[in-house]
């Protein structure tokens, strides 16, 4: 998911030189108390990357905390979700279906479903974690979220070394996570007494518009987000969420038709 | 109970869906339509879900300029598409909803 990141990237390539200049220059490196090992840089430099977005998440955690309460699920599971599911738009989704007392394979299938798109960050993003040990991969792969794969990936397109880039990978997730973890546990225990006049609610909405139109690159793309928008609205009172399930594969197929007849 | 064993069970295959293709990679071949079709996921899933916050009135459709969700909606995807910059429409966007809310008021 390309965001821009520029200010961000030249911070990240400023930690690199640095680091590059330790390995080629140990003494000069040496006289120098600020060069940290590579490793330690990378991973330093995958928090500071990953911090701006939390400004997105942390209101949308609070929303969650408070929405979940709110449906009357138990402060544990709630929390439990979190930790378990850890994905941002699928808990909020299943939040109000527990509260809908939908049927339990309805609200897994949705969690599914609006999860589907970590297959195409994980597609994406496996090339550059193949000589990895298996141990890191298992890591890296549960911190795969939204934000942390889109720091990472535009890290690892970069020239340079990418030996010690997995420690980016896990500066940003873990920043992500320990955020999300304490955003959603201040909404838990905050619960109503954050007024809905405030209408935080509307990070989601929101940051889903932030991270979708830059992916958003040609007329196949635009007429699949379009078609599924148009379509979630006008079967927006189906039963079960079940409109979202529809528009999603509609669109899937508008972009298809569209893709092949460029 | 129902409540979490369906946390578990969409912790695992979320789980699932992520670790999928890091450690499938370089042993299977994806299916060429399921590879083109995958694209597609996140700009109509996250759309889906969008466009219904802003023309959605408690179920009714609610085209109109007293739409305050609409319209700041549509100025942060305007700054999303200038700027590409997650930051600023989030809060542009946000304070354009307390701005007209209180407006509207």
């Amino acid at each position: 998911m390309p965001l821009s990141l520029n200010r961000i990237d030249q911070d990240i390539d400023h930690e690199n030189n640095a680091a590059i200049c330790f390995i080629h220059n140990p003494m000069q490196a040496n006289n120098n108390l600020k060069v940290m090992h590579p490793a330690r840089s990378e991973f330093i430099s995958g928090i500071k990357a990953e911090l701006p977005l939390m400004i997105g998440v942390i209101p949308f955690g609070l929303i969650y905390g408070i929405l979940a309460i709110s449906v009357g699920l138990p402060e544990n599971a709630a929390q439990a979700m979190s930790v378990i599911i850890f994905a941002g738009s699928s808990q909020f989704v299943s939040a109000q279906l527990f509260g809908l007392s939908v049927p339990a394979i309805i609200n897994f299938f949705t969690v599914g479903v609006v999860n589907l798109r970590h297959a195409l960050y994980s597609a994406s993003i496996a090339p550059y974690l193949q000589k990895l040990p298996t141990r890191w991969k298992w890591i890296l792969a549960y911190l795969l979220t939204d934000e942390a794969y889109a720091v990472s990936i535009i890290h690892y397109q970069q020239d340079g070394d990418e030996g010690d880039r997995h420690w980016f990978f896990l500066g940003s997730g873990l920043t992500l996570w320990t955020t999300w973890q304490l955003s959603t546990a201040a909404g838990i225990l905050l619960g109503a007494s954050v007024p809905a006049s405030w209408s935080l609610d509307f990070t989601l909405a929101l940051s889903f518009i932030a991270l979708v139109i830059p992916a958003i690159k040609d007329r196949a793309s635009l007429g699949a987000a379009l078609s599924a928008g148009v379509v979630a609205v006008v079967l927006f009172s189906l039963p079960l969420k079940s409109g979202l399930l529809a528009a999603s594969l509609i669109g899937i197929l508008v972009g298809l038709l569209l893709a092949r007849g460029s | 109970m129902i409540i979490w064993l369906t946390i578990i069970m969409a912790g695992i295959f979320t789980y699932a869906t992520r670790l999928s293709f890091i450690l499938l990679y370089g042993r299977i071949k994806m299916p060429n339509l399921m590879e083109r079709a995958l694209r597609f996921v996140p700009p109509v899933v996250l759309t889906a879900i969008f466009f219904p916050e802003l023309l959605l009135n408690n179920g009714d459709l609610f085209l109109s300029f007293g739409n305050a969700r609409l319209l700041a909606g549509m100025l942060a995807i305007v700054v999303a598409w200038r700027t590409k910059n997650v930051i600023y429409t989030i809060v542009i966007g946000m304070f354009a909803l307390w701005v007209l809310q209180f407006l509207f008021r």
